[in-house]
């Protein structure tokens, strides 16, 4: 069985132009997004009480609003959680309330309107505990850009690093885009699983460039484009079934994994459609209009350790 | 040419059996047990109380899987649940028969069910996070600021003290905010005092203030002296905390600094928050009354008939003690107590230190009471309890008491833990709360367990169709990644969370992009007219280079949320750079391995099966070659 088929390679180059003009206005619908709508951060970001309940039956949300209106609550948000019985109850930070005492007066409340509830989950968040991790998450973002484009730079040359940064980078933002579009959660693991997929799809940048490497060192008299789509086309192959593998993965956390993976595992599965996307058509032509070309390469001798003489290769 | 020397092979070998021998502890699963561990500083749960555990169980039919003591205390392994039950109950009894004033903690525990002989290699199974087994998480914040009160006051009442034995005459001692400023008639007071106070107290800074018709010093803690402050107030919480935290019968509570300032604790299995929440808050109180040493009083009172206004408390130790129910000072007063040594007799001593007030209340009343005994009582949940009961010898002033006689050093010791255990060194507030259910803990096992799982399933089959025989040795190497990956978490006692499953099956996820690598490359050699034998070596050593690289990509983003996570992202930080590390080896080495093994003893390799391999009519470069 062999997926792939390709007697010539593929002319990507000649439609560099519209791939980046697709990525540019993703990326700007993205931004957009993130202005217009912003992102739903979740209780560990902003601060506050999230309290999960589970009930027998099917839970009775407008009951449960008005317990907690009762108790003096106000603005409360509560919303069914994966099934008719789970509930979700989110409350704001308050400086005047008792943060300690929120779960058990929640508790108590509904004992006395929705009786039946079973405490499933409390988290409670203070202001500053939510502000340090938005900042290290920040950082830990900056952290993994510097060091990707440091290692690439070093691996190859600065042309590759910044249009390989930027081709994933954007990703990033696309993802955000999704999150902000849909007001799905963003809570710390779907941050962890962005910064996941922008180390794994740089590597997809990294081994189109080894290719792009090899072909401008072995073949003679091939233009930029040809080089580029050679490279392209000849890992093809890999990077889909490499992609498609760990998409199986995903995909299986996303049936399986219930509520708590869901948005941890559609983060994945975006950063890796959009990954292949990026890492593949969009920095590339990047790299071509950065003006890389063969003289580059020829005089160059750097070895890596564990590569073999020509560089890595596929 | 792929052919691996014997020691390879051998390497491979024992990598995979030490990785089975550390994996396997996991799938025993747990079996319900009863630990009895210590509630009081000063018992120690050794040989003795196992066999006192093993007649009192014997004694009441209950039959045991085994009994074991370690620096916890004595684990007794129960057959089921009810078992466990039963047994908790016996135990209690018999070492707490005043249910009111528990010297021991009986706790229901789990114990790994695994053999004997895997034990003894420190093959254990993971360590579940408490999203996976339940319970509940607190991070609290000490306040320094109050800490830092609280010493600049003690220091308030020193520097007193201080210029009162010189002689040197002062115009108030005050603090201010942070800093603590005493005032002066005339300059030369003020540097004399300057002379004394540096002496005797190392830890301030001073800076002279004022004009010469009102001069000031300022008093402000040195930088080193503030840190030592914090680290003190933190270390001395933790203390508190434990031992409050042993009431409530918790197998295996962590309470563990994090940060500067911040105290994780957590209580597996724990459900009942509210009354964590006032354990963990709770302020025991320390009392310094008067005792009524009077003839007879004692006598009446213990045959129920207590002079008015006394009673009855017990000494530590057993004695019963007749108080009064006048409270002298209370522990607020109290701003330190440490162990030591009398300087005239060499003898065990507690020193302790009181605030300003305290003093000058501790002065009158050992000036008018010499002779007598005094009471130390430290009150919790309203019961109290003698610490300690010693004779006034003279009157006390400038707020430094030091108790001395008839003690060994340890009993100093354990004198003034308790004594500083009946408050914290700085207030607390709890910043972070989790709580997680049994039933969800359950739940989140299964659903991170069934997501590895058909993930896995699915990757095997496709890569089993697609490359064949290549295919059926990419799914053993990614197999040996996930065993190699089990058993260094289970070495490393790592904690694994739901985010760190998540991590495991993410891992495997992508740690199948080495064989699609090399598979493709072997493949591409092929179609290239290479014998077999050649491309397999050329296929493994060229994709070597790629798998490095893409995977020190990965090692970065996953080092930068190990760096910069916390809580349940740092357990899926350690779980992928782990994962990365492993299925190097595992990719490479191992899947090499086996490949040599099935193909590189034929010399005459006509055929691999690594799928079909399909040729373009001419293979060119555009035309070019």
């Amino acid at each position: 069985m062999e997926f792939f088929r390709i007697q010539k390679d593929i002319p990507f180059m000649r439609h560099a132009l519209t791939f980046n003009v697709i990525s540019l206005l993703t990326f700007v619908l993205a931004v957009v997004f993130l202005f217009t709508k912003g992102l739903h951060l979740s209780v560990e970001f902003t601060g506050g009480t999230l309290i999960e309940t589970h009930y027998q039956q099917a839970a009775d949300l407008e009951k449960i609003r008005g317990a907690l209106g009762k108790a003096g609550f106000t603005d409360y948000a509560v919303q069914n959680f994966g099934s008719s019985q789970d509930v979700m109850i989110r409350l704001p930070l308050k400086s005047d309330q008792n943060s300690n005492q929120i779960g058990e007066s929640v508790m108590k409340s509904l004992e006395a309107e929705a009786p039946g509830a079973e405490l499933r989950r409390v988290e409670f968040v203070g202001p500053q505990v939510g502000k340090e991790l938005a900042e290290n998450g920040a950082m830990a973002l900056l952290l993994v850009v510097i060091g990707i484009v440091i290692y690439l730079a070093f691996r190859f040359e600065w042309r590759f690093s910044v249009s390989a940064i930027i081709a994933n980078l954007h990703d990033v933002v696309i993802i955000l885009g999704f999150f902000a579009f849909f007001q799905w959660e963003f809570s710390l693991s779907v941050l962890a699983a962005v910064l996941a997929v922008l180390g794994y799809s740089v590597n997809e940048s990294v081994v189109v460039f080894d290719r792009v490497r090899e072909t401008f060192k072995k073949v003679r008299g091939l233009t930029t484009p040809q080089v580029l789509d050679h490279a392209i086309t000849s890992t093809i192959s890999r990077t889909i079934i490499t992609h498609g593998s760990t998409q199986l993965m995903v995909l299986s956390m996303l049936i399986f994994g219930g509520e708590t993976l869901h948005y941890f595992a559609m983060a994945l599965t975006i950063g890796i459609c959009f990954g292949i996307y990026s890492s593949v058509l969009v920095a590339s032509p990047l790299v071509m209009w950065l003006g890389v070309s063969r003289e580059q390469f020829i005089t160059k001798t750097k070895v890596i350790e564990g590569a073999n003489e020509e560089g890595a290769v596929v | 040419m792929n052919r691996y020397p014997l020691w390879k092979y051998i390497t491979i070998a024992v990598a995979l059996l030490l990785g089975f021998v550390y994996t396997l502890p996991n799938f025993f699963g747990e079996s319900p047990a009863v630990q009895l561990s210590s509630a009081k500083v000063t018992i120690k749960v050794d040989a003795k109380a196992q066999a006192r555990a093993e007649d009192a169980l014997k004694t009441a039919g209950i039959s045991h899987d085994g009994i074991q003591l370690d620096n916890v205390g004595v684990k007794v392994r129960l057959k089921d649940t009810d078992t466990q039950l039963k047994a908790k109950d016996v135990l209690e009894k018999t070492f707490n028969p005043n249910a009111g004033d528990p010297q021991y903690v009986v706790a229901l525990n789990l114990l790994t069910a695994s053999p004997q002989w895997l034990t003894s290699l420190h093959a254990l199974p993971m360590y579940l996070g408490l999203d996976l087994r339940g319970g509940v998480h607190f991070l609290l914040q000490v306040d320094m600021k109050g800490a830092l009160t609280k010493k600049l006051d003690s220091t308030s009442a020193d520097l007193r003290t201080v210029m009162r034995d010189k002689n040197l005459r002062h115009g108030g001692v005050n603090r201010e905010g942070e800093r603590i400023v005493v005032r002066f008639r005339d300059t030369e007071t003020r540097d004399k005092a300057r002379y004394a106070i540096g002496d005797s107290q190392p830890d301030l800074l001073l800076t002279e203030a004022g004009d010469a018709s009102e001069p000031r010093l300022v008093a402000t803690l040195k930088p080193e002296a503030l840190n030592k402050l914090g680290e003190f107030a933190l270390k001395q919480n933790i203390t508190t905390l434990h031992n409050r935290i042993n009431e409530l019968g918790v197998a295996e509570p962590i309470i563990q600094q994090q940060g500067q300032d911040r105290i994780v604790v957590q209580l597996p299995g724990v459900q009942d928050t509210a009354k964590a929440k006032d354990i963990l808050g709770r302020t025991a109180t320390l009392e310094i009354r008067m005792v009524d040493d009077s003839t007879g009083a004692l006598e009446a009172a213990l045959a129920g008939n207590p002079p008015f206004g006394t009673e009855v408390y017990n000494e530590r130790g057993g004695q019963p003690l007749l108080v009064k129910k006048q409270v002298v000072l209370t522990g607020d007063r109290l701003t330190d107590a440490q162990p030591g040594f009398d300087t005239q007799t060499n003898e065990a001593a507690v020193h302790l230190t009181l605030d300003s007030a305290g003093a000058r209340i501790f002065k009158d009343v050992t000036r008018e009471n010499i002779n007598k005994r005094m009471a130390i009582l430290l009150i919790e949940k309203g019961k109290g309890e003698v610490v300690t009961a010693p004779v006034i010898r003279s009157e006390i002033g400038g707020g430094r008491v030091q108790i001395s006689g008839r003690m060994s050093t340890m009993e100093a010791n354990d004198t003034a833990l308790l004594l500083r255990a009946g408050s914290l060194a700085a207030p607390m507030d709890i910043i972070e709360e989790r709580t997680i259910g049994p039933s969800l803990g359950a739940e989140n096992i299964k659903k991170g367990f069934n997501s590895t799982m058909w993930g896995f399933a699915a990757i095997a089959v496709f890569m089993i169709l697609y490359y064949q025989m290549f295919g059926v040795v990419s799914v053993l190497a990614l197999a040996s990644n996930l065993l190699f990956l089990v058993a260094i978490l289970s070495l490393l006692q790592a904690t694994l969370t739901l985010p760190g499953i998540a991590a495991i099956a993410l891992t495997l996820g992508m740690a199948i992009d080495a064989n699609v690598l090399i598979n493709e490359r072997v493949r591409e050699e092929l179609r290239n007219g290479m014998p077999p034998q050649a491309a397999i070596s050329e296929g493994y050593e060229r994709a070597f280079g790629t798998i490095l690289d893409s995977n020190i990509t990965t090692l970065i983003a996953g080092l930068a949320l190990l760096i910069f996570g916390s809580g349940p992202i740092r357990g899926f930080a350690v779980v992928h750079c782990l994962g990365i590390l492993t299925s190097i080896f595992s990719s490479v080495v191992v899947s090499r391995g086996l490949v040599n093994l099935i193909y590189g003893r034929q010399k005459k390799l006509t055929k691999v099966a690594i799928g079909q391999l399909w040729k373009p009519a001419a293979a060119t470069v555009n035309g070019k070659k």
